[in-house]
């Protein structure tokens, strides 16, 4: 976490303030005083400035509250040559992420205090908030609870096994049970194995093409049904991750009628890609397959499914069925994705592209702009519980944790931008609409795109 | 006059679509027009004459390397392809993965790059995972690649050769009616198959156990103008019939494909038993097709279990020629990628 220095007043004037947790949405000017929220207002007066007030010019820009991200993989320890807490912070700065949640997936797996201490240590200087999410089973081994209570002691700020699901539903229903005064959601990466042996892409008649095997949408929808039927059971607080299928989407939908205690996140590629990018031409129509096929920055679990899927989740999303976006940043190195596509490692690179790639979403008209500020902020802040609050809004005297951005900015993704470590995107060439201009962290510029916003004007 | 000079010689199409040096490589048949498969078989035999000379050696690929490079075992496919290019005169180098910097773990990108800057012109490639030729194809500036095999995806030259064959003794291959049964959803010869027989005019059904039939290889609606992604249907003769005995109903051409035991051992079917009761061609359900109609198998067959050992050395099998067949239609692919049109004979 950033350290709040004493920097004065900031002045973020003229944008278009969308703040979810008191409802504006409008022409506003924000007051950002020692790192902290002073004022939202129409106009704010003069005699609140001083001389060395620092003005933010942000016409025809959103200012809104930081993005908040529960679904980050930073990879360290153990896999710094994918990405390290630093890189994976800094290009959440860079996609107006001030708020990311780390994956206990990494080598050592984050079951215990120690490990927890000691990401939370390597986070204390970066550009954005990390938090830490625990493992739900001792090792991610699925076979035993980790030590949950030390690990909310420890600081957690959610349960997870990602990267593989609680399969034993007996330990998922006792984890449910067990974590259900802590808090904290348990967060489940939804997969039956049985369902998808070798599976490398979405089951369809592009792995019918391409000769990959597949991952059947019900390998994810059999245990999102699973856990739904536990969420009752035990009244514990579940989170699906990641839903990528129509059928996930319904199913959610109907538990959250009947009042179960169920939220689910979404990822920004389910909301635009389709299988069909695994061909390598960027989704357009093809006859052939061509040297371009087998694409593996497309390989991503869950995998890239139809379109029907994907308007699934946009509508799951509009309608607050889906509660946030998520990013589930999967950066990984060159080698593990040159080479054949059975060969990739599963993942790609989403912090930096987030934004852009959910906001299509948006110029489609599928999803209200306001609504989709709610879906990166207070949607999340939400599923995580009352600990995300104070990151999750403009009130005056919360952190002034701010993100403005250009909406109509048209912009082509290069990865060689990118401050990840981790260049294994799909996107690489596509042009965005939709981009990051500045981010704030406790009031503190940690990221400025150059040409879209000046930052450093006075009064 | 010395240009085009082998292609005289061997009364090979030139300025067709199958002329050297318009395709860069041959990764699968879906790029194929039917005008390009039909000028690369009429190459072929033009290749087949080469083969029944007393002097089998031309000089079309002389002064070219031709590396093959197999990650799986194979018997006729590497053989063959060996044995066209020493006939075009290439010089053919063969590596196999467990002979080589593989096994000290080189990535196959390194590989590549490695036989690219030794000069290498073509890489003949079979690999156990989908998308390898294409991995290298994209990769490689400079090297044409050829995919004998890749995974459960192509097989683009045992297609050839099955086009090759079957319009040999059909006659021809608009409107007939070819059967693929047996695993059909690992099968990479029978992908490249149905883009082959398809693209050239023949009805395609597929058969075999209901676990074994794969997705359609083209979205839904396609074929009806602008539904699925928007492009044309050209597999629209392809249907699936698991039901043999109905499938097979006025068939022209059987082909049928070689079953792994795994896949019994996986559970895809209950038993070898079953499947031979269901599934396998012999006489019986040969009676079912056109009086004249041919069977054919990919290789290597388990005999008595896909087909009947009757039918395999009968006279309705043309299975050991299209393992000769196999050898033209690889000179004819080396000639289209890498022929020399400026050489004297």
């Amino acid at each position: 976490m950033p350290i709040a220095s004493k920097i004065g007043l900031t002045l973020i004037a003229g944008g278009r303030v969308i703040d979810p947790a008191s409802g504006r949405d409008g022409v506003a000017d924000v007051l950002i005083a020692d790192g902290v929220i002073k004022a939202v207002d129409r106009a704010i007066p003069a005699e609140s400035l001083d001389g060395n007030t620092r003005v933010i010019r942000a016409e025809g820009m959103v200012v809104c509250p930081g993005f908040i991200d529960i679904h980050t993989h930073l990879r360290e320890p153990g896999f710094e040559y994918k990405e390290t807490i630093a890189t994976g912070a800094a290009a959440a700065a860079a996609g107006g992420f001030t708020t990311i949640c780390a994956m206990p997936n990494t080598d050592p797996a984050i079951d215990n205090a120690a490990m927890v201490d000691y990401v939370l240590g390597r986070a204390a200087t970066t550009p954005a908030r990390v938090k830490v999410i625990g493992c739900v089973t001792k090792d991610r081994a699925g076979r035993e609870l980790a030590d949950m209570e030390e690990l909310m002691d420890a600081g957690v700020v959610a349960f997870s096994d990602d990267g593989d699901p609680v399969y034993d539903a007996g330990l998922m229903r006792l984890a449910l049970t067990y974590s259900r005064g802590l808090g904290v959601p348990i967060t489940n990466h939804c997969q039956d194995h049985a369902l998808c042996p070798g599976g490398e892409m979405a089951e369809g008649w592009v792995s019918s093409r391409l000769g990959l095997a597949g991952i059947p949408s019900v390998a994810e929808e059999a245990m999102v049904a699973r856990d739904i039927g536990l969420a009752e059971l035990t009244g514990g607080r579940l989170h699906l991750a990641h839903l990528s299928s129509a059928g996930s989407v319904a199913m959610v939908r109907q538990a959250k009628e009947r009042g179960i205690l169920v939220t689910a996140e979404v990822c920004p590629h389910h909301l635009l890609l389709t299988d069909e990018w695994a061909l390598g031409v960027k989704g357009n129509p093809a006859v052939s397959a061509g040297v371009m096929a087998y694409d593996t920055s497309t390989k991503v679990y869950p995998p890239l499914r139809t379109g029907a899927d994907v308007a699934a989740c946009v509508a799951g999303l509009a309608d607050g069925t889906i509660d946030c976006v998520a990013t589930d940043h999967a950066p990984h190195d060159r080698v593990s994705k040159e080479c054949t596509y059975h060969d990739a490692a599963f993942g790609i690179s989403v912090l930096e592209t987030a934004l852009g790639t959910v906001m299509a979403a948006v110029h489609s008209g599928a999803v209200g702009l306001a609504d989709m500020v709610e879906r990166l902020t207070t949607g999340p802040a939400r599923v995580m519980g009352d600990g995300f609050a104070g990151y999750a809004g403009l009130t005056p005297g919360t952190p002034a944790d701010v993100v403005i951005f250009n909406p109509d900015a048209l912009w082509t993704v290069d990865v060689n931008d990118f401050a990840s470590m981790g260049r294994n995107t799909p996107l690489n060439g596509v042009e965005l609409r939709g981009r990051v201009a500045a981010t704030l962290v406790d009031g503190k510029v940690v990221f400025e795109e150059p040409g879209l916003i000046n930052t450093g004007g006075e009064l | 006059m010395v240009a085009a000079a082998a292609a005289d010689t061997l009364n090979l199409r030139e300025n067709t679509p199958s002329a050297p040096g318009l395709r860069r490589h041959v990764l699968d048949l879906d790029d194929f027009t039917a005008e390009e498969l039909t000028a690369t078989l009429d190459n072929a035999a033009a290749m087949r004459g080469v083969l029944e000379r007393d002097v089998k050696k031309v000089p079309a690929l002389r002064g070219r390397v031709v590396m093959t490079l197999f990650y799986e075992a194979s018997t006729r496919t590497r053989i063959s392809f060996e044995e066209a290019g020493k006939i075009l005169s290439a010089d053919v180098i063969n590596m196999t993965a467990n002979a080589s910097s593989v096994q000290k773990g080189e990535s196959l990108l390194n590989t590549g790059l490695t036989l690219q800057a030794m000069g290498v012109d073509v890489i003949v490639i079979r690999h156990p995972h989908a998308g390898a030729p294409h991995f290298l194809a994209r990769n490689l500036s400079n090297v044409a690649v050829i995919n004998a095999g890749d995974g459960a995806h192509a097989h683009p030259t045992q297609g050839l050769l099955d086009l090759y064959t079957a319009r040999e003794h059909l006659g021809g291959i608009a409107g007939r009616k070819v059967v693929i049964v047996g695993d059909v959803l690992h099968s990479r010869v029978a992908r490249s198959a149905v883009w082959g027989f398809a693209r050239m005019g023949a009805s395609v059904v597929l058969s075999g156990p209901p676990t074994l039939m794969p997705d359609p290889f083209v979205p839904q609606g396609w074929g009806t103008g602008t539904g699925g992604n928007g492009v044309a249907n050209q597999l629209a003769g392809v249907t699936v019939e698991p039901d043999l005995d109905a499938a097979i109903e006025g068939a022209d051409l059987v082909m049928a494909l070689r079953l792994q035991s795994e896949r019994q051992q996986r559970g895809f079917f209950p038993s070898v038993r079953e499947y031979i009761r269901r599934w396998q061609v012999n006489d019986d359900r040969m009676a079912r097709a056109n009086p004249d109609a041919l069977l054919m198998h990919p290789g290597p067959m388990n005999e008595g279990i896909e087909v009947s050992s009757r039918l395999a050395h009968g006279e309705r099998s043309l299975i050991e020629e299209q393992v000769t067949n196999g050898v033209a239609i690889r000179m004819a692919l080396l000639y289209q990628l890498a022929g020399v049109t400026g050489v004297e004979d």
